[in-house]
């Protein structure tokens, strides 16, 4: 049967594309109206071109944000790969227990960030939190909010707490599609426990570690809700990310131009490093000729 | 170098067993002497390669012992009993080059670095694939994939057994013939114990020394090609081997003669009178066809030329039996009868051979 040709059928989209313009683009079109314009109140706006842009490009309290976050963002891929991929690999691999694992995992996703933030406010108290308790007992003076290194110390525990789950499912999940034959060669050729993961389980996750690095790395530059809870971006500013700093420019100073121009350009460097794993992963593919 | 006895062998995949439908291989008393080729034959899914994981020792049986010569090694790992498999589906390490597939199981083993080079050059030079040492393994043809898979199973020198399974599935008829040529120039050189498993009987009889012929989880026969063709043990056997296999007919044994259908066949020996299913076996390669009253009165269905011979496809009592008539056999006018030869025949009962008590003193003997 012949295809027929029919462009009005392209009507079709028009509510999808609706859609997108209410969520998507006219919001995000607003932020870029805000970012080229200043104002005095009274919502009279005047035109203000790309001065925003180079105010917060040389601004020295968003460069400092900036820092921490990669800081951070850095931090907490470094723990939290290595030791998401160490416990797939301790993980049983099929009956009772690998249930029980699986769960155990999966709790700390399903709670919700400021639930996390929470949880970890007071673990960390000196008076009241386990944590925070234990250490003080233990003749450490434990106290995240004058402490910036404590403050520190506290929100990527928290966040390895909450995440390294992620990074272990899915490197439980890479290592479970790996066919039978490649450890009974392994086997047969003496391969010592560490040539077995050099040789054949970190290559055959290489895919879903990939995915693993561009969530947490997305989701950890974009953190807000658990350090907000804990320290409040403090001691000082020693915990303000760049979200948290956002939201004190924005919200906390009605610094609409500045904050919108901060949010654009936040907004492409998510775009920019989501795209290189993008290219990364796909060449990756074409490389193994699927 | 070793001799390997299987004692009483059985394996079952599931954790309670309960009949003998449960176990992959059912008994199991078999002897893989010092030095010999075996072939291994046999259906999909008979336990050819459950067999060969516990061997290598991949997998401990449920039940029974395995002895490489008097010491007992069922439950001892891959590395005590230092035997080299090469698998059904290829195994290649993707992020090693060739080069390193091949020397993996010998840097494993701890050998000099120069020692390595040299056994990795001899290897590459027997599979063809010297050129592409350098190569990253990730990529490569599937046939590329199995030879690096047979090299590596080869490269080791000291091992105890080399066991083949399905080595050359994906593999060119041409290479095929080289790398068996290769193999049995290795098995000369150091005289492994090898078992090679494979469906093609062609490959089987080339390859080995000895066949084993396995059914349903049971070796039913170990012999020379010619022991299997002359006097198969199992009625499987007689179909699974020849091209095509062995004719079987119900029938009734009595003394010297079978009744098939109301027909009398003479046979080559004198047989007590054996119970159950009773069926007597006769090769194509001995069957001719002739005009006349003396013989088996069939419908001819067709004649397939082969090239070196005819096959005469043909039908009594609704089953189908085969003759293999030679290159340019013109049928006699009114054909439609076959006939055996007599020392030939085997008698079965329950699928298994029965022994004549004595031969016939004087057999009516037929040009074949
Ligand atoms: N890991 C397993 N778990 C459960 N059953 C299995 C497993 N491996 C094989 N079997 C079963 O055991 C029986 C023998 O299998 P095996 O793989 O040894 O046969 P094979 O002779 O090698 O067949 P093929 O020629 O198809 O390779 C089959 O019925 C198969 O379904
Ligand atoms: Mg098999």
């Amino acid at each position: 049967m012949d295809k027929v040709q029919n462009n009005k059928a392209w009507f079709l989209v028009l509510p999808v594309l609706v859609l997108v313009a209410f969520s998507a683009v006219i919001p995000l079109m607003t932020v870029v109206n805000y970012s080229v314009q200043d104002t005095f109140g009274n919502n009279v706006f005047f035109w203000e071109g790309l001065g925003w842009f180079e105010q917060v490009l040389t601004d020295s309290r968003v460069h400092g944000a900036l820092g921490r976050q990669l800081a951070f963002s850095g931090i907490i891929l470094a723990i939290q790969i290595p030791l998401g991929i160490a416990i797939a690999v301790c993980m049983p691999k099929k009956g009772f227990w690998a249930s029980v694992c699986l769960v155990l995992m999966a709790l700390p996703l399903l709670i919700p960030w400021n639930v996390v933030g929470t949880i970890w406010q007071i673990m960390g108290r000196g008076d009241i939190g386990l944590v925070g308790y234990s250490l003080s007992a233990l003749g450490i003076d434990w106290n995240y909010a004058r402490d910036p290194l404590h403050a520190w110390i506290t929100v990527i525990v928290m966040d390895v707490w909450h995440w390294t789950s992620l990074v272990a499912l899915l490197a439980y999940a890479g290592l479970q599609s790996i066919p039978q034959a490649y450890y009974q060669a392994a086997k047969i050729d003496q391969a010592s426990r560490w040539s077995v993961f050099r040789y054949i389980e970190l290559p055959k996750m290489q895919g879903v570690l990939l995915i693993a690095i561009l969530l947490r790395f997305m989701d950890s530059f974009m953190i807000y809700t658990e350090p907000f809870v804990v320290t409040g971006g403090g001691p000082g500013s020693a915990t303000s990310f760049l979200s948290i700093d956002l939201v004190k420019m924005a919200l906390g100073q009605f610094d609409l131009g500045p904050a919108a121009a901060f949010s654009l350009m936040y907004f492409l460097v998510i775009l920019l490093v989501s795209w290189v794993f993008y290219t990364v992963m796909t060449n990756l593919d074409k490389a193994e000729g699927r | 170098m070793v001799q390997i006895t299987l004692d009483n062998l059985a394996h079952s995949y599931l954790p309670n067993p309960q009949g003998e439908d449960d176990f992959a291989l059912k008994q199991l008393d078999h002897v893989w002497k010092d030095g010999e080729a075996y072939a291994l034959l046999g259906a999909s899914g008979c336990g050819k390669s459950t067999l060969l994981n516990i061997i290598s020792g991949l997998l401990v049986p449920s039940r029974g012992r395995i002895l490489f010569g008097d010491r007992d090694v069922t439950h001892q790992d891959t590395v005590a009993r230092n035997i080299a498999q090469v698998f059904q589906f290829p195994v290649v390490y993707d992020t090693m080059t060739v080069g390193d597939n091949l020397a993996f199981p010998l840097r494993n083993r701890g050998m000099a670095p120069a020692a390595i080079a040299e056994q990795v050059q001899k290897i590459a030079a027997m599979i063809g694939m010297e050129d592409q040492l350098k190569r990253k393994a990730r990529g490569l043809t599937a046939d590329a994939k199995q030879k690096i898979s047979l090299g590596r199973g080869m490269v080791r020198e000291d091992v105890n057994a080399i066991l083949f399974d399905e080595p050359l599935t994906v593999i060119d008829p041409h290479m095929k013939w080289e790398l068996r040529t290769q193999l049995k120039a290795l098995h000369n050189e150091f005289g492994h114990t090898m078992i090679y498993v494979t469906h093609d009987q062609t490959e089987a009889l080339t390859f080995a020394d000895k066949v084993v012929v396995m059914h349903d989880g049971r070796v039913v026969q170990l012999g020379t090609p010619e022991e299997l063709f002359d006097t198969p043990e199992h009625t499987f056997v007689g179909y699974f081997i020849g091209s095509p296999g062995m004719n079987l007919i119900d029938a009734e044994v009595a003394g010297d003669t079978a009744q098939c259908g109301g027909h009398a066949i003479d046979l080559g020996g004198h047989y007590r009178t054996p119970k159950g299913r009773v069926q007597i076996g006769i090769r194509p390669e001995f069957v001719t066809l002739t005009a006349g009253d003396r013989g088996l009165p069939v419908t001819i269905k067709r004649i397939e030329d082969v090239g070196r011979h005819q096959i005469l496809r043909a039908e009594f009592a609704g089953k189908p039996i085969n003759a293999i008539l030679p290159e340019g056999f013109a049928v006699p006018a009114g054909a439609n009868r076959l006939h055996f030869a007599p020392d030939r025949i085997n008698v079965y009962a329950d699928d298994w051979r029965v022994a004549p008590l004595h031969a016939v003193a004087n057999p009516v003997k037929e040009a074949v």
